[in-house]
């Protein structure tokens, strides 16, 4: 059965893909197994994360990408990431609007992506979407977050290269500095460079980087301008994408970042497998005990939560 | 919160007429009763709405057309559809239609019609109702 999901994953097949994804995102029983088997089938496409502040031309900028990528005869999936409004749940999920007109390109692969409470601008299910695009054969992985002002690092230890955008004048650089972000983007982008400041922009952000300090054979992050509105800049966005993944492979960027990402879902499984188990086999009398002792002070969070976990190791 | 099954709609306008003010009402009712919407805009061939809805694996897709050219554009999504082997997208339509196309549309396999001055609530309502998520339809595929 699942060889038989497997194989029309392989071969490309659109709609079972797309209920793959969908299965993955609603915690469909028999989805885990099926991503199992699938995953022997991954580990091949190359993932490019796109972050900023919201409205920098994110999406539009993908748009640009995606025709570029493809002229250049390579396929693309595009993991576009919207919030889930924290009051209703639903989601206006937008990205796709800037996009629309790769929809019947069957090289290109797309699909929003709601966070469903998850931080970190990027949504629990994003890392299986790109498996299964990546299964799909898809050569180009683009990964838009949400911006989120200092959030959106964790795209970064799941992207081969990342890419910030930002726009002229926009002050985003202190917010940067904070949220660590000169420290691990690849690339900048400064977006909007119809728009006055641009250059000073470019300027700034170049001395900024300066500062940091770095070994020589370390990557030297550059930074670009580009209306993504006027197509223009984006040759060299994709040329300066393809120099760092050929840096990447060249050295040992690429082995360090695959490995960081194993370990991010190694982590990330143990964290689910743990909090379901937990869900489905602590008794629930003895978690609301737990939690009247915390309120009446006779324990403490850390002593309580070694008694469950105790409990759930031991079987 | 985070597994669970959310309805997934599309809402999409075809044709040649640019008033999206209607779909985007729309779309933020659908979210604020919790459903994820996919918005693709203005000025969609059928193809595209239909390859869209399927790599987002939507249940529903709710069309707007205030051009006239309704009846062909709004066929044309459900016979794609159904070539594709995803006819188990329901399919909802609304804008300015005659009554005579009401009764073709829903022959050609449209759900329902929405015309002009329905209240929010009624459309709601009705996919309240009428729509589940394709994994909870019992029988199809
Ligand atoms: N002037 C100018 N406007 C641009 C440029 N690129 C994008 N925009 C506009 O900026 C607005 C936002 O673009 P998006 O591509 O939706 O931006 P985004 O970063 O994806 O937005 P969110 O996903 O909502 O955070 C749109 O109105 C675009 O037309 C550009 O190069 N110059
Ligand atoms: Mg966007």
């Amino acid at each position: 059965m699942t060889v038989e999901l497997v194989n029309r994953i392989l071969e490309g097949d659109v709609r079972t893909a797309a209920r793959l994804m969908r299965g993955i995102e609603d915690g469909a029983a028999d989805a885990f197994g099926e991503m199992a088997d699938l995953y022997p089938h991954t580990g091949k496409a190359y993932i490019v994360g796109i972050t900023g502040a919201p409205g920098g031309g994110k999406s539009t900028l993908v748009d640009t990408l995606i025709t570029t990528f493809r002229q250049r005869d390579m396929t693309l999936g595009v993991v576009a990431i919207d919030p889930t409004s924290p009051f209703t749940g639903g989601a206006i999920l937008g990205d796709r609007v800037r996009m629309q007109k790769h929809s019947t390109d069957s090289g290109v692969f797309i699909r929003s992506v709601a966070t469903r409470g998850w931080l970190g601008g990027l949504a629990r299910a994003a890392v299986s979407i790109i498996h299964i695009m990546d299964a799909m054969g898809k050569d180009i992985i683009l990964v838009e977050t949400v911006g989120i002002g200092q959030q959106e690092v964790d795209v970064t230890r799941l992207a081969d290269t990342s890419i910030f955008v930002l726009t002229p004048g926009s002050g985003d650089a202190i917010q940067m500095m904070k949220a660590g972000i000169l420290e691990v983007a690849d690339i900048f982008v400064v977006n909007k460079a119809d728009l006055e400041g641009a250059s000073r922009s470019k300027m700034e952000l170049q001395a900024m980087l300066g500062m940091k300090s770095g070994a020589c054979e370390e990557w030297e992050p550059s930074v670009l301008l580009t209306e993504a509105v006027n197509n223009i800049g984006i040759e060299e966005l994709v040329d300066e994408i393809l120099k760092h993944q050929a840096f990447l492979v060249s050295g040992e960027g690429m082995e360090k970042r695959r490995k960081e990402r194993a370990r991010l879902e190694l982590t990330e499984a143990i964290e689910s497998s743990l909090k379901d188990y937990i869900d489905s086999n602590v008794d629930k009398a003895f978690l609301e005990k737990l939690v009247d002792d915390l309120v009446q002070r006779r324990t403490n969070p850390q002593a309580a939560a070694s008694q469950i976990i105790g409990k759930s190791i031991k079987r | 919160m985070e597994h669970q099954t959310k309805l997934r709609v599309l809402v999409a306008k075809p044709g040649l007429d640019g008033h999206d003010r209607g779909v985007k009402i729309i779309a933020r009712a659908f979210r604020d009763t919790g459903y994820e919407v996919i918005y693709t805009g203005v000025h969609q061939t059928p193809e595209q709405i239909v390859s869209a809805a399927i790599q987002e694996d939507v249940d529903l897709i709710g069309l707007s057309c205030l051009s006239g050219a309704h009846l062909f554009l709004f066929n044309e999504v459900v016979r794609q559809l159904i070539e594709q082997d995803a006819g188990d997208i329901i399919v909802i339509g609304g804008g300015i239609i005659p009554e005579e196309d009401i009764t073709r549309l829903k022959g050609a396999g449209i759900k329902e019609i929405f015309l002009p001055g329905t209240s929010l609530d009624e459309i709601l309502k009705w996919v309240e109702e009428n729509v589940k998520p394709l994994s909870q339809r019992g029988g199809s595929k």
